[in-house]
C-alpha cells in the first residue's frame, strides 16, 4: 500500500482549495493496514468543508482506529476540478490520511446525510476503479457499503451498494468487520462475495438489498422479499441504548482550512420526540438518549484544551431540551480553562424567551446570529405538523432577543405542507411583519429574515403519505410571499429553489427504479447537486423521461394507506399504524405532546426494541413551548401587549 | 507588550491559504494559553497581525506574526510549546518581545524566494536583467494591470536549477509567479520558497528576526 501524494501534489497548484486533500488536521491518524485488518475507507460524499465536521464519519473513524482488526481512513468527493485532473492522470480516489488509493480497502462507506448527493456516491465509486452497478462486482472489488439518516430509504441506491446500515453504527462496525474479516482471511475465492454478502444480511441492522427480490404490480410497488429464509422480511435498525458508553469523538478533527461549523462539537443526546411531523431525523433517532452532564462538561473542557477552539456547539437535534441545560451552559461559562473567550452555541433552538436568555448568557463573548423555526405560518398549520408554538412564544422569545441587544433574527419556515392554504402561507409573512413590529420597540435597526423551504416527504414520517407541491405551486406561494413582503423593509425573505426541492423528492420516496434515473444523471455529468451552481433540474427531468417514469407519480402523488411504500421493508422502530394514526392526527390538526414527559403512545422506537428514554429529568424544562405542559387554547392569539395596537388590530384572529 | 515570531511553513501544510495559518495561529495561541489582547465590540477578535500574505502552495522559512498581548509573556518560552501546538510543517524559529508600533506590513521592503524549476532560465534572466522595462499584465484586486516589474526586481540569479530572487514589495509588490510570467516560463509546479523578509532602511538593511547563519538552534531572547 503506497501513498499516492507524489501523482496528487502536482496537481494541486492548479485546484482551488487544496488544502481540501492534504488530510493531516490534529486528530488525523495514519493507520497501519496488513492482511490481519479490514480497511475502511469512510466517504463523505460531498465537498471536504461540509464532510469534514460530520460527527458521525468521525465516531466510526475512532472506534474502527480502536479495533485489533481494523483500520480507517476518510476521503470526501473531489471538487470538479480536481476530479478533472484526477480523470486526465489516471489517479484514483484516496483518503486524506495517508492518501492511499481507494481500491488499498476493504470496504466504501458511504455517510449519506442528504439525498442530493446520490450521484457524488456513484461518481466516487467510479473514480475508485470499482463498477458502479453492485451486480458487476466480484471477488476482487472491495465492498460497497453506506449508512446515515437516507439509508432509511434504500432502495434508489440499491443498485449500486451492497449492504446499506440502518441507524446507530456505533455497535454494528464491528460485527461487520469480523464478517468481513473472515471472508479476506478466506483469500476471497471465488463465489464467496456472494457468501459474504449472504452473512452480511443476517447481521442485525444490515440490509444488503440483492438478498431481495423486488415484485411490480404495473407502477405499483407489489412486494419487496428476501430471496432466502436466513435473509430478515424486515431490517430493524440499530439503536444503542447509552450514548454513555460512547463518548465520541474522543479526538474531534480540527481542520486546517475553513469548513462549516468550525468549532469543538459535544452531542448531548440523540434522539428526539418533540414529534414534528415532517422531520425525519425526530422520527427515526428516538428514544431520547441524554448524555450525562458530567460526561458533557468533561467533553468540552476537554476538547476546548485540545483543539483550542473557541466556540463549543452543544448538538442534538433540539438541545434547550436537554436536562439541566442551564447548569451545564453556566458551567462551561464560568469554566477558568475558557477564560471568557469561549461560546456556546446550542443549534436548533426551541423557541422561547427561557431559550434566548440561555442563549443571551451563552453568547457574551459573541454575539452570533439567532434563529428560530416555528416553520408555520399560522397556528392551524402549526398543529398539523405538530409544531406547538404559540404566536405569544414566537413574539416573547423575539421581544426578549430584541430586548436584549440582538438586532437581527432568523426565522425558518417550510412551505408546501399538508393542507396549507394561502392564508397559512402569507402568515409567514404577517409572522415576520409582527417580529420586526416587536423590534421597532427596541430601535429601528433590527432585521427579520425569513428563510423558507419547500417541503419534502420523507420516509419513516406521518407526512410519507403526502403528495409534495409542483415546482410551480411551490414558486407561486413563493411569490405570494414575494408580494406580501416587499414593502416591508425589515423583512429579508430567502426561500430554497424549488427545483432542488422537485430533485430531492425524486430521490426522497423512490424506489428501485430511481437508480437508473441517478446513473444516468450522474453519466451526464451531474455530480454536487447540492450546489446551485451545479445543480440542474433538466437533467432530472430528461433522466425520468428516458426512463419512462413519472415526477407526478413519484413525487406529488398522495399515496393510499394500504400502498406498499418502497421502504415498508426496513424499520426505524416506528409501527406504521402509528405513523398513519399520527398522518389523519395532521389532517384534522391535532397537537401531540412529547412523550419524554406525557404518557407513552407506542410509537414502537421504546417497546418494540426494549428501551427507554433516557432522560434525566422527569419534568419538561422551564419555559417550554411547543406544547409540552402549556395550555394551547390560546395558540393563536396574538399577544397585544408585546405588539404595537396598529400591528395586533390588524392580525388578531 | 507585542510578541514577534519568525516561523516557517513547509510540506503537506503548505496547501493552506494564509487565512488558514491566521486560524492556525489563533488555535494555537489558546491552547497555549497566550494572553493575547482581543479587540471589543459584540465580536471580540484576537490582536493579531500577519505580515505579507505566502501564496499559497509557497513553503517559507521566513514568516512572521505580530500577537498584542494582555500582560506579559516569554517568547523563548512560548516558542517551542507553539511549535508543539501548531500543525506539522509549521514551525516557530524565533520570536522576540517589544512595545510594539512599527508594522511588519510598512516595514517591509523585499523579500528573497528560492524558486525549483526545471528548465534553463539563465538566457531569460539575463535578458530581463538587461531590459529597462519588463512589462506584463496581472491581475489585481480582480482587475488586469498593465505595469513594469522591472523596478521592482532588485537581485536575480539562475543557478543549479534555483532561480534566486530578491523582489521589492513596495509600492506594488511582485509575486513569484508573475517573475516567472515575466521570464516566460509558466511552470506547472515550480516549488517556490521564501527565505527572508528584508526592512530596508537608510542604507542598511535587516531582518525582523534574524535566523543563524548556520543551522544550529536558535537563540530566543528580547529585544527590549
Amino acid at each position: 500500500m503506497s501513498s499516492l501524494w507524489p501523482r496528487i501534489e502536482p496537481l494541486l497548484a492548479r485546484v482551488q482549495k487544496p488544502a481540501r486533500y492534504i488530510g493531516c488536521e490534529d486528530g488525523a491518524q495514519a493507520p497501519r493496514g496488513g492482511p490481519g485488518k479490514v480497511g475502511w475507507l469512510l466517504i463523505y460524499p460531498d465537498a471536504y468543508e461540509v464532510g469534514l465536521p460530520n460527527q458521525g464519519l468521525q465516531i466510526l473513524y475512532e472506534i474502527l482506529n480502536e479495533r485489533d482488526h481494523a483500520f480507517a481512513e476518510r476521503s470526501y468527493a473531489p471538487w470538479p476540478d480536481m476530479e478533472t485532473l484526477m480523470r486526465r492522470r489516471g489517479v484514483p480516489l484516496f483518503s486524506v490520511d495517508t492518501h492511499r488509493a481507494a481500491a488499498d480497502f476493504d470496504l466504501l462507506a458511504f455517510n449519506l446525510s442528504a439525498e442530493l448527493v446520490y450521484t457524488n456516491v456513484l461518481n466516487c465509486i467510479d473514480l475508485a476503479g470499482v463498477p458502479v452497478r453492485a451486480e458487476r462486482r466480484g471477488e476482487e472489488d472491495l465492498l460497497v457499503a453506506a449508512g446515515g439518516h437516507c439509508a432509511f430509504n434504500p432502495e434508489p441506491l440499491a443498485d449500486f451498494v451492497d449492504l446499506f446500515v440502518m441507524g446507530d453504527g456505533e455497535e454494528v462496525v464491528s460485527e461487520i468487520n469480523s464478517v468481513v474479516l473472515e471472508w479476506k482471511a478466506s483469500g476471497r475465492t471465488a463465489g464467496s462475495r456472494q457468501a459474504v454478502l449472504r452473512r452480511l444480511a443476517a447481521v442485525p441492522g444490515v440490509y444488503v438489498p440483492s438478498m431481495y427480490d423486488v415484485a411490480y404490480d404495473g407502477p405499483r410497488l407489489a412486494a419487496v422479499t428476501p430471496r432466502y429464509p436466513d435473509v430478515p422480511e424486515r431490517v430493524e435498525k440499530r439503536t444503542i441504548s447509552d450514548l454513555a458508553a460512547w463518548p465520541y469523538p474522543r479526538r474531534q478533527l480540527v481542520p486546517l482550512t475553513e469548513v462549516v461549523h468550525d468549532r469543538l462539537n459535544v452531542e448531548v443526546f440523540r434522539g428526539c420526540t418533540r414529534g414534528c411531523r415532517f422531520c425525519q431525523a425526530g422520527m427515526i433517532t428516538r428514544p431520547v438518549r441524554e448524555r450525562p452532564a458530567d460526561q458533557v462538561r468533561a467533553m468540552v473542557t476537554e476538547g476546548l484544551a485540545r483543539t483550542g477552539h473557541d466556540e463549543v456547539a452543544l448538538t442534538s437535534l433540539s438541545s434547550a431540551d436537554y436536562s439541566g441545560i442551564a447548569g451545564v451552559v453556566t458551567d462551561i461559562i464560568n469554566d477558568p480553562t475558557c477564560s471568557g473567550q469561549v461560546s456556546v452555541s446550542l443549534p436548533s433552538l426551541r423557541v422561547d424567551a427561557f431559550t434566548v436568555g440561555v442563549a443571551s448568557e451563552i453568547q457574551k463573548v459573541r454575539r452570533t446570529g439567532l434563529t428560530f423555526a416555528p416553520e408555520g405560518g399560522t397556528w392551524r398549520m402549526r398543529q398539523v405538523i405538530n409544531k406547538l408554538i404559540r404566536e405569544e412564544d414566537l413574539y416573547g422569545a423575539v421581544d426578549s432577543a430584541f430586548s436584549q441587544g440582538w438586532q437581527r433574527v432568523k426565522l425558518y419556515f417550510l412551505t408546501g405542507l399538508p393542507t396549507e392554504t394561502d392564508e397559512d402561507t402569507l402568515g409567514i409573512a404577517e409572522l415576520a411583519r409582527n417580529c420586526v413590529a416587536v423590534g421597532h420597540r427596541y430601535g429601528r435597526k433590527v432585521t427579520v429574515a425569513a428563510s423558507v423551504g419547500g417541503f419534502v416527504p420523507k420516509p419513516h414520517t406521518p407526512f410519507q403519505w403526502f403528495g409534495q407541491d409542483t415546482v410551480a405551486e411551490l414558486q407561486r406561494k413563493i411569490n405570494l410571499l414575494r408580494d406580501a413582503t416587499r414593502r416591508d423593509r425589515g423583512v429579508a425573505l430567502r426561500w430554497h429553489d424549488p427545483k432542488a426541492t422537485l430533485a430531492e423528492g425524486i430521490a426522497s420516496r423512490g424506489d428501485r427504479r430511481i437508480g437508473a434515473v441517478i446513473e444516468e444523471v450522474w453519466w451526464g455529468g451531474g455530480t454536487f447537486q447540492e450546489w446551485s451552481e451545479f445543480f440542474d433540474l433538466g437533467r432530472w427531468e430528461a433522466a425520468m423521461a428516458a426512463h419512462g417514469l413519472s415526477i407526478e407519480w413519484y413525487v406529488n402523488r398522495q399515496r393510499d394507506e394500504d400502498e406498499v411504500l418502497p421502504w415498508d421493508h426496513i424499520s426505524a422502530g416506528l409501527h406504521r399504524d402509528f405513523l398513519w394514526q399520527d398522518w389523519q392526527d395532521a389532517l384534522s390538526h391535532q397537537g401531540l405532546e412529547d412523550c419524554r414527559w406525557t404518557p407513552c403512545y407506542d410509537c414502537g422506537a421504546c417497546t418494540g426494541y426494549g428501551l427507554e428514554h433516557v432522560v434525566a429529568s422527569a419534568v419538561p424544562p422551564a419555559g417550554g413551548s411547543q406544547g409540552t405542559g402549556q395550555d394551547l387554547s390560546t395558540g393563536g392569539a396574538v399577544p397585544v401587549e408585546l405588539l404595537p395596537a396598529r400591528v395586533a388590530a390588524t392580525s388578531a384572529p | 507588550m507585542r510578541l514577534r515570531f519568525r516561523f516557517a511553513k513547509a510540506g503537506k501544510v503548505r496547501w493552506t491559504s494564509h487565512r488558514d495559518v491566521a486560524r492556525m495561529w489563533e488555535r494555537a495561541l489558546r491552547r497555549v494559553r497566550v494572553p493575547v489582547a482581543y479587540s471589543g465590540g459584540f465580536s471580540p477578535r484576537p490582536k493579531l497581525s500577519f505580515g505579507l500574505a505566502l501564496p499559497t502552495g509557497a513553503e517559507s522559512v521566513a514568516e512572521y506574526l505580530d500577537v498584542e498581548l494582555d500582560g506579559a509573556a516569554d517568547p523563548a518560552e512560548l516558542a517551542p510549546l507553539l511549535s508543539a501546538a501548531l500543525p506539522v510543517g509549521v514551525d516557530v524559529l524565533g520570536g522576540v518581545g517589544d512595545e510594539g508600533g512599527s508594522s511588519l506590513q510598512n516595514d517591509v521592503t523585499a523579500c528573497r524566494w528560492e524558486i525549483e524549476i526545471d528548465g534553463d532560465l539563465a538566457p531569460a534572466v539575463e535578458a530581463m536583467l538587461a531590459a529597462d522595462s519588463v512589462v506584463i499584465t496581472r491581475q489585481r484586486k480582480g482587475q488586469d494591470v498593465t505595469d513594469d516589474i522591472r523596478p521592482a526586481i532588485i537581485r536575480l540569479e539562475f543557478a543549479d536549477g534555483v532561480l534566486a530572487a530578491e523582489l521589492a514589495t513596495q509600492p506594488r509588490g511582485l509575486r513569484p509567479s508573475e517573475l516567472l510570467a515575466g521570464l516566460g516560463f509558466e511552470p506547472e509546479n515550480a516549488r517556490v520558497r521564501r527565505t527572508h523578509q528584508w526592512i530596508e532602511r537608510d542604507g542598511a538593511r535587516w531582518e525582523p528576526i534574524p535566523l543563524d547563519a548556520t543551522d544550529a538552534p536558535l537563540a530566543f531572547g528580547r529585544a527590549s
